[in-house]
């Protein structure tokens, strides 16, 4: 032991009885209780249900679903890390692995997909495409500056949010379309699956940025919060153009902006803040939204495939042992 | 005019949503050691929901002890449920799950801090509510 010039020293063995945040355990056992894996969607059921889309509307399934990939590969391999140096408690450290690991079956679920649907040729033609679009690269390089280390570990969390809260939902918005009007079924099945652990990680990150904001002083909160409507502002464009370049050929694009608007505001309250869209801005589809939640007495056909065979809580569990009457 | 009481956890949603409709309102603490709201009269109850993918533990636990407290149910006459609506057919499921327990009616579903047209239809509906609830009483 000649050396004591350590750069990194060596971590505290984490101890899961000693909390500082109960949060983090809270967060914890909800993500690992609802890991999935692609695997478990029937999604070759869809092959029949794929075949009856026009080459216009798979060609632009497949493009939205590079999208979606390219944003969880970012989350995956550099948001989700970026964040665990800014940790406050070891847990969360623990809870950011797990997203991150997440957000890989996530980027691998859409493969998934591809290969049961598509051919290869195709498949790689969106990939090039997704390189290649403009509006996509845009908001990633948004993204990713915030992510660099240098930068504040709240804007880091702020970029993160409308990442998983914001950003993936002129994506999310087409396999709900599809699902709405009868089809790919099973594969709005597993979107749902990824629509509903987004929706954990962007609780949990906006909760820990709400933690980090209220050691600040007023000023420099009034400077963080500027630059997050800054910055949904400047990504709400993007995915503007965006929208209007995959959807207008579909006459679908306004319908996904009120989409875009009613998630934008989601992601703001996540990270505690109001709104910024009115209320009237945010007038998504009824069809959507029962698509996104469908009532618990939905009809699910398993036999024909066309309804949900991996049912996301079919039986609400009423019993708790905490309840005592 | 009944009361109005609430469960937050530190995230602050369902508190804004709160503080935005402007009403009275006592909260369940966060802590387990710190003393429960004890309702003497009607009210509504509005908490959060917490379900994982299967369902469970939709009601938070320190919402279950308030409600353990046979006086306290007594009293309670509705719930409003906070939730988010990417969690599918389990979308504020705290609310059903109490309403089933308790035996009230779910009267509102609202995601996350809720939107302003929440506010106002909760704050109209609260009056309306309690309106009824006094002229059948009476």
């Amino acid at each position: 032991m000649k050396d004591l010039t350590h750069t990194r020293p060596v971590p505290r063995a984490i101890n899961w009885n000693r909390l500082q945040d109960d949060k983090d355990l809270e967060i914890w056992n909800r993500l690992t209780v609802n890991f999935w894996l692609p695997e478990k969607v029937p999604l070759s059921n869809d092959i029949p249900s794929w075949s009856q889309l026009t080459e216009e509307e798979q060609r632009l399934t497949i493009r939205v679903f590079t999208g979606l990939t390219l944003l969880d590969t970012i989350q995956n391999t550099v948001g989700a890390p970026a964040l665990m140096p800014d940790a406050i408690t070891p847990h969360e450290e623990a809870v950011l692995t797990n997203i991150a690991f997440m957000e890989a079956v996530h980027a691998r679920s859409y493969s998934s997909i591809f290969s049961t649907l598509c051919s290869t040729a195709e498949v790689d033609e969106a990939f090039r495409w997704s390189e290649e679009n403009a509006h996509l690269q845009q908001k990633s390089r948004l993204i990713l500056d915030e992510y660099d280390a240098a930068a504040n570990p709240l804007r880091k969390k702020v970029a993160s949010v409308f990442l998983e809260s914001f950003l993936f939902y002129s994506g999310f918005y087409l396999p709900m379309h599809w699902s709405s009007r009868a089809r790919l079924t099973n594969t709005a099945d597993l979107i749902r699956l990824i629509i509903r652990d987004e929706a954990v990680h962007g609780y949990y990150i906006g909760y820990k940025f709400q933690r980090g904001l209220e050691r600040l002083s007023e000023a420099e909160r009034g400077e963080i919060k500027e630059f997050a409507f800054a910055l949904i502002f400047d990504l709400y464009e993007i995915e503007s153009r965006y929208t209007e370049s995959l959807y207008d050929p579909l006459g679908l694009t306004e319908d996904v902006k009120n989409f875009l608007h009613y998630n934008a505001n989601k992601a703001l309250q996540n990270l505690g803040f109001e709104s910024l869209f009115p209320d009237e801005l945010c007038r998504v589809n009824p069809a959507i939204m029962a698509a996104l939640s469908p009532n618990a007495d939905e009809n699910h056909d398993f036999f024909s495939g066309s309804g949900s065979s991996y049912v996301i809580g079919k039986a609400v569990a009423t019993e708790d042992e905490d309840w005592n009457f | 005019m009944g009361g109005l009481i609430y469960f937050s956890s530190r995230s602050g949603n369902t508190a804004r949503f709160v503080a935005r409709l402007g009403r009275a309102a006592a909260r369940i603490p966060i802590a387990p050691d710190r003393p429960m709201p004890a309702p003497r009269a009607p009210f509504v109850l509005i908490t959060p929901t917490y379900a994982d993918g299967a369902g469970h533990g939709a009601v938070h636990k320190q919402v279950i002890r308030f409600l353990n407290d046979p006086e306290n149910r007594h009293h309670l006459r509705g719930v409003i449920a906070g939730g988010n609506r990417n969690f599918g057919a389990l979308f504020a499921s705290a609310g059903d799950v109490i309403a089933r327990k308790c035996a009230v009616p779910v009267l509102y579903r609202f995601e996350l801090a809720g939107t302003e047209t929440d506010i106002a239809r909760v704050s109209e509906g609260l009056d309306r509510f309690w309106n009824m609830q006094c002229s059948t009483a009476t």
